[in-house]
């Protein structure tokens, strides 16, 4: 029992974990309560209700399991639980399900069950050792390890073990300089797109052409570069519609507060990209009134009616505006690629 | 003999000829494990990892970990000719053409989300018990670092059906990793590829997924479960319990039964929620296009707080010699996460330094009597429960009708203000119970029993608390700060690292602030002979005095004696 | 917020959708000899347009101004056409009683023939969309999966993956479109009610928005087949499930376990 008051060492607790017996160990100050006696161990019907409680789990768990088979033979997976306001169910998930599911938990509800009620249910003691290996085995360690040393001359021979450390150094570089192929340098490809000047802007899904007049005060339309599919087809990828795709809206030429340079608008239809400066969604939730756009992702507010600027949340750049025009067909088309990367900002941006 | 025994016993005795497995086996099978609840919530995250892996390993049957466009034609009409990438449409495959292809798959979501939830809450149970203390500094550590894998691993298992809200997370991800200082680009194109989207990432986080993070998990759980058997289970205070004995029951037979019908129960509810609760309905987000997005477009729930954390930072960025430092990208996604996980794994080294106790702990600490660890801890939940509500404030913005604005300052100035005020009322919270623990060994319990005296006054009785109660409350070792380190020694000699002993000094004394000191064993022996005494006394007379019952809290009246009683 | 989402019968939909068009369409008989608006064709009747006047003099002129010019502070009625009145006052947006961030719908105080009238003499200031037919909102022949395409592309990001809606900035909201019919989302794709933008016939044709339509109708009425939805909200309602009633279920048995029997 320790009543010492050294730093970090326990105070003037007065017993606080017992005193200690003839082989050092503590013993506890109040001792094991005595062990209670449950109703299954005086009682043979209750044990034997328990018994048959515990083996109804298990014998219904096997029933289960034949259910289950049933079922998985039975019913398809096009098969259907409409249960109105509750909600609509694949049936065979709902019935594999439970019959498994059920099945499953019975057994362990039987093992406990068993364990609580009927297996022996006296505490018992252990006596703990120290974490540490003992000072004799420790010792005896030590002399081996000085020993295996000696005998392989790591110690003295000074030229050997230099290199092998270079060596090991060394040994992980092609590790590291294989990775290399697993992806192409960035060179310019985060600063641009296909659009260039005269790429008819045509609408997403539909991939219908645009004129100005289509877009009335207040309209959105979701678009993308007219030889965008094409592009996605042969690269077999969606890298370029990661990059290219905008949004259009229109407001009334006054509303233009700012734009990006100059008479990049067309009768106040402006395009923007459509993706976020944060981190790259996709934004499109435009508020009209207001013009403002939201990132759904994390609620980065851009001003279209002012140069895309950022009026909230955690994007710091504008929205890249998209330079248009029309083209003899009188269809809305790019002047030009954007002036500035589109998506998230990376190291090399500036 | 019965045919069991026979049966049994000649495997055992072929497999030891082989192996010499009984030696190992014997000194484990009857190894003594205590019971409490808390005890197996480390439990639920074993079984449900087991559960993954089972899933897991059926879903890649089935499951095409690919990137290469398809044009959907399976039996899911709203979706029926859709050009999809072919580990969506698989994913869909999965969902409707295989029977029970849905439940595994809803399995195998569920148990990955009860497997992040049971982490979680089996590490503040060890961290608020303060069973992370040497020895076991290490499994603390070995923990920290599955939390940080199995966030990693659901995040990648959750992105590799190629959906939508997934592809959008991925997206996030990589606009995450771009923000890296001057490797970031080259990072990002290596991991995808090239440019995001590609067509390379859904097959590299397939073998992440299904190998690599599992192989690591595997390992760790390993490494976690052999240290808890050779160290042995730590114990709740209690009678009959010490820092050297286990109190409990034995492997073979009850824990055999317990611990392996738990695995058979937390397998079975996880799979009646999936027959009845969807998770992850990923035909209903649609095939991943990078123009697409939904209203609220969310992580897992324990990617939350990183996306909260994303939502709420400030948009600070610099472009310095030519080159962007996107801080409002980089901190909230990489640094602050970085920071929180280092944190997290260095602790139990932090709180040994600070108290100076190296010393071996097997009783486990009571919240109450580790006030500052107890109000970090509740700190920490704090921040996490702030930064993790962000990471819905758009969806709290509709079922409120706030604004998200208005949600989203509220968590910039909610994340400092509110984790230390936290802090403050846990550690009041905990000298307070100190207190009553220290007021229950002097003068017992209150037991609501009124009684007046002859000379009019009322008293209530007091019992003394039973030896259980006894035994838990006695069983905090109280102990000091760690003394202030003189300037100089007494040759005028400059202690050395005089400032770095200063702070450790300082924090040791902040720790032990205002903790109660426990009564001494004189103390208490005088208190339980006063109450001894007082009690005998009362029974003495009992036929003499007016003797009246009363509960505590029936009438005002009472609840003022009883007060004025406790003042005595 | 209701956790499960709203259910109904599955021909509700189709039925309310017909309860609608035909009490439109007798009403629109009853006063105007069976012509339905046009865009810029049919005009309504003169005395349907006096009685619109009439009653949008009483109700609407106080904001609007005495001939739809508007004022300072709300919004000019001229060529708003006779879509957007029947958007507005069939979901009892208008009148509306206060002025805020978002004008919620309540219920309704015209009757359908007293909105058509308003409708009528609102188109007569000015050109602008009509309300629809019932061909054009006919959607039986459309694509389900390519309304799909076009709501993921076009609705999603306001009004969510099921519909359900969601947040916009400054306290606005994308609203709910489960229990809305066709021609009310007909018609707000066409007039752009609120923040909401205008989805014009040019740049998403009829035939899409007929698309549209057939998806929103298999969101209103083809529940979840994975089971219960949780509210569709994502993985946040899987989040607190798991925390709640999974976590719970799981607990509640430890406690079981760990418990003394006697």
């Amino acid at each position: 029992m320790s009543t010492d008051l050294t730093p970090g060492s326990p105070g003037n607790l007065p017993a606080t974990t017992g005193t200690a017996d003839g082989a050092g160990r503590e013993q506890p100050l109040y001792p094991l309560a005595p062990h209670q006696l449950r109703l299954t161990d005086t009682d043979p019907r209750a044990a034997k209700r328990a018994e048959r409680q515990v083996a109804t789990m298990f014998g219904l768990s096997a029933l289960l399991i034949v259910a289950f088979v049933v079922a998985y033979v039975m019913v398809q997976t096009d098969q259907y639980l409409d249960l109105g306001n509750i909600g609509k169910f694949q049936l065979s998930n709902v019935l594999l399900g439970l019959t498994f599911g059920g099945a499953v938990f019975l057994i362990g509800a039987g093992a406990i069950h068993w364990a609580k009620k009927l297996m022996a249910d006296e505490e018992m003691v252990d006596y703990r050792h120290p974490a540490a290996t003992d000072d004799e085995t420790r010792a005896s360690l030590l002399e081996d390890f000085n020993d295996g040393l000696a005998e392989s001359g790591f110690a003295q021979r000074r030229m050997v073990r230099r290199t092998l450390i270079g060596a090991l150094a060394l040994f992980p570089v092609p590790l590291v300089v294989l990775l290399r192929d697993l992806g192409p340098l960035p060179g310019t490809s985060l600063r641009e797109t296909i659009w260039k000047a005269g790429e008819r802007i045509v609408t997403d899904v539909t991939l219908r052409p645009i004129r100005p007049s289509d877009i009335p005060v207040g309209g959105l339309v979701n678009a993308s570069p007219g030889s965008l599919e094409e592009v996605q087809h042969a690269e077999g990828n969606m890298n370029e519609r990661a990059k290219a795709v905008i949004i259009l809206v229109r407001m009334t030429p006054e509303q233009i507060k700012s734009q990006q340079g100059e008479g990049w608008d067309y009768n106040g239809i402006l395009a923007f990209s459509k993706i976020c400066t944060h981190v790259g969604c996709p934004i499109a939730l435009y508020q009209h009134v207001t013009h403002h756009l939201l990132c759904p992702c994390h609620q980065s507010t851009f001003d279209l009616s002012d140069s895309g600027n950022v009026v909230f949340g955690p994007a710091n750049r504008r929205l890249p505006q998209l330079p248009i025009t029309v083209d003899d067909a009188g269809y809305l088309v790019a002047s030009s690629d954007f002036h500035e990367p589109v998506g998230p900002s990376f190291w090399e941006r500036g | 003999m019965s045919l069991t025994t026979k049966v049994g016993g000649a495997t055992i005795d072929y497999v030891d000829k082989r192996t010499g497995i009984l030696g190992p086996a014997k000194a484990n099978f009857r190894k003594l494990f205590p019971d409490h609840w808390s005890f197996m919530l480390g439990e639920i995250v074993l079984y449900s990892f087991i559960v993954l892996l089972l899933t897991g390993t059926y879903l890649t049957f089935f499951f095409k970990p690919s990137m290469a466009e398809v044009v959907y034609n399976g039996s899911y009409v709203p979706l029926k000719g859709i050009e999809m990438s072919e580990a969506y449409a698989s994913t869909l495959h999965i969902s409707f053409d295989v029977r029970g292809g849905l439940l595994i798959r809803q399995i195998h979501h569920w148990a990955a989300l009860f497997f992040v939830a049971a982490m979680i809450v089996h590490m503040f149970r060890v961290f608020f018990t303060g069973a992370f203390r040497r020895p076991r500094e290490l499994n603390w550590v070995v923990g920290g670092i599955m939390l940080m894998i199995g966030l990693l691993e659901g995040f990648a298992g959750y992105s590799l059906p190629d959906d939508l809200l997934s592809g959008v997370g991925v997206r996030i991800v990589s606009g995450i990793v771009e923000a890296i200082p001057i490797v970031g680009t080259y990072l990002m194109f290596f991991i995808w590829g090239g440019e995001f989207p590609g067509t390379d990432f859904i097959p590299r986080l397939f073998i992440v997924h299904v190998l690599l993070f599992p192989a690591i998990l595997l390992a760790l759980v390993g490494v976690h479960l052999v240290l808890i058997f050779y160290l042995k289970h730590t114990q709740y205070p209690g009678r009959g319990r010490t820092e050297d004995n286990v109190v409990g029951y034995p492997l073979f037979p009850i824990y055999t039964a317990k611990a392996g019908g738990f695995f058979f129960i937390v397998f079975g509810l996880i799979t009646l929620v999936s027959a009845v609760v969807t998770i992850n309905p990923v035909w209903a987000y649609g095939p991943y296009v990078p123009d697409q997005v939904t209203a609220d477009s969310q992580p897992d729930w324990y990617i939350g707080f990183l996306d909260g954390m994303l939502r709420a930072f400030p948009n600070w960025e610099w472009i310095l010699f030519g080159h962007t430092w996107s801080w409002n990208v980089f901190i909230p996604g990489l640094v602050m996460p970085g920071i929180l996980f280092t944190a997290l794994a260095l602790y139990p080294f932090f709180e040994s330094w600070i108290t100076g106790d190296k010393r071996e702990h097997h009783i486990l600490d009571r919240p109450r009597n580790a006030p500052v660890r107890t109000g970090i801890g509740v700190m920490a939940i704090t921040f996490f429960g702030i930064a993790t509500i962000n990471g819905a404030n758009d969806l709290l913005a509709v079922g409120f009708h706030l604004s998200i604005n208005q949600i989203t300052w509220f968590t910039r100035i909610g994340l400092f203000v509110a984790p230390p005020l936290a802090f403050v009322a846990t550690h009041r919270l905990c000298i307070g119970l100190q207190r009553r623990d220290r007021d229950k060994l002097l003068h017992g319990r209150e037991t609501g029993r009124i009684l007046r005296l002859p000379h009019g006054e009322f008293i209530e009785v007091h019992e003394p608390i039973t030896d259980t109660e006894k035994a838990v409350i006695l069983s905090h070792p109280q102990r000091r700060p760690l003394p202030m380190p003189a300037k100089t020694d007494e040759n005028g000699v400059r202690t050395p690292r005089y400032r770095w002993r200063w702070i450790q000094a300082k924090l040791s004394s902040f720790w032990y602030r205002d903790s109660v000191e426990t009564p001494s064993a004189a103390e208490i022996e005088a208190a339980e002979e006063h109450m001894r005494h007082g009690i005998g006394s009362e029974h003495e007379h009992r036929g003499d005095f007016e003797i009246s019952h009363h509960e505590i809290g029936e009438s005002e009246t009472v609840e003022a004696l009883t007060s004025r009683s406790e003042e005595d | 917020m209701t956790r499960a989402p709203r259910r109904r019968h599955p021909f509700a939909g189709v039925a309310v959708l017909l309860v609608g068009l035909v009490a439109t369409g007798t009403a629109f008989a009853a006063v105007n000899a069976g012509t339905s608006a046009q865009a810029s064709g049919a005009v309504a009747s003169q005395t349907q347009v006096e009685a619109g006047r009439q009653l949008y003099v009483e109700g609407c002129a106080s904001c609007h101004g005495i001939a739809g010019e508007g004022t300072e502070e709300y919004p000019s009625l001229i060529g708003t056409g006779a879509a957007a009145v029947d958007f507005q006052m069939q979901t009892g947006k208008m009148p509306a009683t206060s002025p805020g961030v978002q004008v919620i719908g309540k219920p309704r105080n015209y009757s359908d023939d007293e909105i058509a009238a308003i409708a009528a003499y609102v188109a007569s200031l000015g050109a602008g969309p009509a309300i629809p037919t019932a061909a054009e909102l006919d959607f039986a022949g459309a694509d389900l999966s390519e309304g799909g395409t076009l709501f993921r592309t076009n609705c999603m990001q306001c009004h969510n993956f099921a519909g359900k809606g969601g947040a916009l900035s400054d306290g606005a909201f994308a609203p709910s479109l489960m229990d809305v019919d066709s021609k009310i989302i007909w018609e707000a794709m066409l007039t752009g009610p609120q923040n909401m933008p205008i989805f014009s016939n040019e740049t998403l044709p009829p035939e899409s928005k007929q698309a549209i339509l057939k998806w929103i109708d298999h969101l209103q009425n083809d529940k979840d087949p994975g089971g219960l939805a949780l509210g569709s909200m994502g993985p946040v309602s899987e989040g607190v499930f798991v925390w709640i009633v999974g976590l719970g279920l799981v607990l509640a048995v430890t406690v079981w376990i760990g418990a003394k029997v006697r």
